[in-house]
């Protein structure tokens, strides 16, 4: 007697072994399965690999980052209370003392905007200056010569031993600066340094008014000295005399976050990739689930439980996910020692790689979470066969949960949602993240229904024999409609948006195309000199743009609240970066071009004795939650003055002009300390070459900015970066190739009954091969032109919204993109129907067991 | 003698949208164990329903099933498994091995489900009973339609049953070889004193048992003696 609750007790042992021997009679068939994993957990593991190393690398190095254990520094000049701080300290170890200037050299025409820096000391204390021959590092300073930016001496061909003009002085070159700590990379491309002696920078006499000098004392700490606390205890003195405290802890911590926001960036592009796996996963495992059906059926005749029979495939999945999690994880390990490559001295460090415990972990877990969750919904349908299947009764499959199916999407979601949270570390973007996913899914999905609907309702009956057939093809039962248009137009989606979005950025960046906007901006120009630099660009047959007076002013007060009390405020509303902020502030009575009044009026008309009217930019009304009509107190250079906000305008900050958040009327600044502001357009290269050459020559102090050269190093920027996004975009690829083979593939096994019948009906080789070359050609195309039109559409948005810029969207996704995809599509399907015509039907279905 | 099966006032109905469309009516018969007995009828008489019932692969819609003496109705979906795992053999038309396990690995699922040890060496002795110990490794694509079917019978004994369910057990195979299987169905019956229920279509076939159940329609038509 058999109880009426009893159960099978076949041990684990036995599901497990089940599950190795059915697999390995199918292993052809998981191969494909076992890729999508690979390819998505690769992608994630090489870039959280990397990730977690830089960010160690950056820890490590963050001494030698810096030069120095910490620095107190500012724009000002040290006054009498900064020093006694400095003092209290024991004295700086090191001091430096730096600027932007043009500078020339003799016996060559070429001139070039540079970050002099006059370093006095023993700086750096951490790290070394590399330089090229590397004993100039030691001698530069005793032989009073200067270390130029190694890529410049290159650029200009000048060798140690050449002299260079700064200001009044001409030095000679001691050797090319390799790398300096201290030096970012990328603030280097904009301003190369150049290194001399401290007490040389008096000589060239280039500190002036107006000019941009920092002040930086370096300091070497005792072990036992706390700089979290030295810097939390410091900064209220320092900020009260606008200077600050760094130390190498917070730099480095500042720099990993940096990087951090990139990394989170390119983990979402692995995601993706990931999760286009999971598709193929799903996909692959629903025909495959399909085929075992039988199987489970004769198991359960045999005396199986629904629940043996599901844990036979389920721990079959679980081991596959386990194998491509693994060997996913080990590539992905291998695939990050390419990243430096791709982004060379974008990277403050060299990055030492070594392989994190838990991002492995992490990749192993993923390729068996991710493949059971994935499958879960398919695998369910083992549950409901029932056995009398195998006895030739098709009746008795009970319907499958539809509670379950919606809790197993549920986890799907959540586990997306709680992944990119665990990426970004940010609800609202991992919310929108799951949003963007399902909106997209979405719309795919959509377009595959309504495609299959419109040919249903719209069938063209007329058509002939081979044309009919490959549209039937696409709505039939069991057919891969909605799959491959998922798996194409995903991974079309994420190509083409990457294409859209640099041409976003690069919209955004280019400014010489503009007509009548300048192209050379000329600073610091001396009030006195203002007339000398006109008449030399007009002498060059060039226009003077705009001449625009500058003069700088700090915050004291916001409607009587002084900026040291909003300071010592822990409830203030008013952003921290304006309290110690030196505004470069214009006068004048009429609005730029690109400004336009949002709030209040336009008002230059100063009442005796009250407060001058100024205009805000908008920013400063969110940043400063200032309104029309507050009173702002500003120290010009010591002096108080009491202005009151008459208008707010809108600013295009993207227009190559000089722009102002604060705007003063004529007749209240003409007396003030100020410098000008000189605007020009040069044709090419050569005349601001030129322009650049005579203006260093006549005038050392002013500073030139090309914006022609700047655009070469957003571009240059751009360009590293959009390698590395490209590469992992790549995985999204291959990823949907390998989920657009399965599909192929697992629809091969229906397609081979149809081919053979067809065949033995009389039909040629020629005729079936169309059929199929046709219905690819469909779903290429829809499913390529879905991703792109997508793309586009989100492109447009991310223009409009966020980046505020309109954008002539590339062409080469449509050209290059919808016919590359396509054709893939078709080789792939077309070469799956080869081998089923090779051979005779009888053949066929013997072989491939249908 | 000891009642294996029992059937008693066996009815079953499939619904066909909101018509419901009765398959067997009224069905009550016994058999003795260690008996052979076949159920014949013509196409779509229930003859299938009435195996798939009888061996608890299916509920019925009214009546009761008593198979080795427990009452399959209010049995659990796994208790019946397990009751099938302990007590049943089958062997089908189209032999249904599993595609992906080899012969051997065939055999042994129903000892394995029971998790008999030395499974593997009852497994060979079973093939070899058969005359497949040599093709023991083979997979089923790559045996031939009489070599499956042996494979098939081979794994029904495997669990030793008391009762063997056999499922138009010559139907995919040529004379000869349904033959050959046929001999060998009976002699294990002899050898094992297992019961053995064949559904067929072949009068022949169904001349060799102790009784002969005829179906029609879903109702029993005439209960005969075989010549056996």
């Amino acid at each position: 007697m058999i109880e009426k609750n009893a159960t099978s007790k076949a041990s684990f042992s036995w599901l497990l072994k089940m599950a190795l021997r059915d697999g390995k009679a199918s292993g052809k068939k998981l191969s494909l399965f076992m890729a999508s994993i690979v390819l998505g957990i690769a992608a994630v593991v090489s870039i959280q690999s990397f990730g977690v190393n830089l960010k160690e690398n950056i820890a490590l190095q963050s001494r030698s980052l810096m030069g120095t254990d910490y620095k107190i520094d500012s724009n000002d000049a040290p006054n009498e209370r900064i020093l006694a701080v400095l003092d209290s300290l024991g004295g700086a170890d090191a001091r430096e003392i730096s600027f932007p200037s043009m500078v020339s050299f003799k016996g060559n025409e070429g001139t070039k905007l540079v970050q002099v820096r006059g370093i006095e000391g023993g700086f750096p204390f951490y790290g070394s200056i590399e330089t090229n021959p590397p004993e100039a590092a030691n001698r530069f300073m005793a032989e009073g010569g200067a270390l130029l930016d190694a890529t410049v001496m290159l650029q200009l061909n000048l060798k140690p031993g050449d002299s260079i003009n700064i200001g009044e002085i001409t030095i000679p070159i001691s050797g090319s600066l390799v790398s300096i700590p201290g030096s970012t990379a990328v603030f280097s491309s904009v301003a190369p340094p150049v290194v001399l002696s401290y007490d040389l920078i008096e000589k060239t006499e280039l500190v002036q008014m107006g000019s941009r000098v920092k002040y930086d004392f370096y300091f070497v700490a005792d072990e036992e000295l706390d700089l979290r606390k030295l810097r939390t205890d410091l900064r209220p003195i320092l900020q009260q005399e606008n200077y600050s405290i760094d130390t190498h802890v917070s730099s480095s911590e500042r720099l990993g976050r940096r990087f951090d926001n990139f990394g989170k960036f390119l983990n979402l592009v692995a995601f993706i990739a990931l999760l286009l796996g999971c598709v193929g996963i799903a996909s692959a495992i629903h025909i495959y689930i399909k085929e075992k059906l039988k199987a489970v059926a004769i198991l359960k005749c045999l005396g199986a439980t629904k629940r043996q029979t599901f844990s036979i495939y389920l721990l079959q999945i679980a081991g596959i996910g386990l194998l491509g999690g693994v060997i996913g994880t080990v590539l992905g390990l291998v695939l990050q020692q390419l990243f430096p490559l791709f982004l060379g001295d974008l990277l403050p460090v060299d990055v030492e790689i070594t392989f994190s415990t838990q991002v492995v972990f992490m990749g192993i877990l993923l390729g068996v979470f991710m493949s059971v969750l994935f499958a879960l919904y398919p695998l369910m349908n083992t549950l409901y066969v029932s056995p009398l299947q195998a006895l030739r009764v098709d009746e008795g499959t009970s319907e499958k949960s539809r509670f379950a199916g919606l809790l197993v999407l549920l986890g799907i979601f959540v586990f997306i949602f709680l992944f990119s949270y665990w990426l970004l570390r940010d609800v609202r973007y991992s919310l929108a993240f799951v949003l963007g996913i399902l909106i997209t899914f979405s719309i795919l999905a959509g377009v595959a229904h309504l495609f299959m609907r419109a040919i249903k309702r719209f069938f063209p009956t007329r058509w002939g024999f081979i044309a009919r057939q490959s549209l039937l093809n696409l709505f039939r039962p069991q057919n891969q409609t909605l799959i491959l248009i998922l798996a194409i137009g995903v991974g079309t989606f994420l190509i083409s948006t990457l294409y859209f979005t640099k041409d976003v950025l690069l919209a955004q960046a280019s400014l010489e195309s503009q007509a009548n906007t300048p192209n050379i901006i000329l600073l610091d120009v001396q009030s006195d000199q203002q007339q000398a630099v006109e008449a030399l660009v007009l002498e060059k047959n060039l226009p003077v743009l705009e001449n625009m007076p500058i003069v700088t002013m700090r915050l004291h007060a916001i409607n009587e609240k002084t900026v040291n009390e909003m300071r010592r405020d822990t409830m203030r509303t008013i952003d921290r970066w304006l309290l110690n902020h030196e505004f470069r502030v214009s006068y004048r009575n009429e609005l730029s071009i690109s400004e336009t009044i949002v709030n209040g009026e336009w008002n230059t008309a100063i009442a005796d004795g009250g407060p001058v009217p100024i205009s805000i930019s908008d920013n400063l009304v969110r940043d400063a939650a200032l309104e029309v009509g507050d009173d702002v107190y500003f120290n010009v250079q010591g002096v108080v003055l009491h202005t009151r906000v008459s208008s707010v305008r809108e600013v295009d900050w993207s227009r190559a002009q000089m722009n102002f958040m604060v705007v003063f009327p004529e007749g209240v600044l003409e007396d003030a300390p100020q410098f000008r502001v000189i605007t020009a357009q040069t044709p090419d290269a050569a005349a601001s070459a030129q322009l650049q050459q005579a203006v260093v020559q006549e005038f050392p102090n002013v500073t030139i900015i090309d914006i022609r050269q700047i655009l070469t190093v957003v571009e240059g920027i751009l360009e590293k970066i959009s390698w590395l996004i490209n590469f992992m975009a790549f995985f999204s690829i291959f990823t949907g190739i390998i989920v657009l083979l399965g599909a192929v593939r697992t629809s091969k096994y229906q397609r081979i009954r149809e081919s053979v019948l067809l065949r033995t009906l009389g039909a040629q080789s020629r005729q079936i091969l169309k059929i199929a070359a046709l219905e690819y050609f469909y779903l290429g195309v829809l499913g390529s032109l879905s991703g792109i039109l997508l793309s586009l559409g989100g492109s447009q948005l991310l223009a409009w919204l966020v980046f505020e810029t309109p954008f002539v969207p590339s062409w080469v996704p449509f050209l290059v993109l919808l016919p590359g995809i396509t054709a893939l599509v078709l080789v792939i399907g077309l070469s799956n129907s080869v081998s089923v015509l090779k051979s005779p039907p009888l053949e066929v279905l013997r072989r491939e067991g249908v | 003698m000891t009642k294996i099966l029992n059937i008693e006032q066996l009815g079953k109905t499939y619904r066909s949208g909101t018509k419901e469309i009765p398959v067997l009516q009224d069905i009550s018969f016994s058999i003795e164990e260690g008996e052979t007995y076949s159920i014949v009828g013509p196409s779509g008489s229930g003859k299938t329903t009435l195996l798939g019932l009888c061996a608890g692969l299916d509920q019925p819609s009214s009546g009761s099933v008593y198979l080795c003496g427990s009452e399959l109705s209010p049995m659990t979906e796994d208790a019946r498994a397990l009751l099938r795992n302990q007590k049943v053999g089958f062997v089908f038309q189209n032999f249904q091995l599993l595609p992906t396990l080899t012969a051997l690995e065939n055999v042994v699922v129903p000892m394995e489900l029971q998790g008999l040890k030395n499974a593997a060496k009852a497994g060979m002795d079973l093939l070899d009973q058969v005359g497949l110990a040599d093709r023991f490794h083979h997979y089923p694509s790559q045996l031939s339609g009489g070599e499956q079917q042996r494979v098939a019978v081979a794994r029904a004994f495997s669990n030793n049953p008391s009762i063997l369910f056999a499922d138009e057990p010559t139907g995919n195979l040529d004379a000869d070889t349904g033959e050959k299987i046929v001999e060998l169905l009976f002699n294990l019956n002899k050898e094992r004193g297992t019961t053995l229920v064949i559904v067929t279509h072949d009068l022949e076939l169904a001349q060799k048992t102790q009784t002969i159940l005829k179906l029609k329609g879903g109702r029993i038509a005439a209960k005969e003696k075989g010549f056996a």
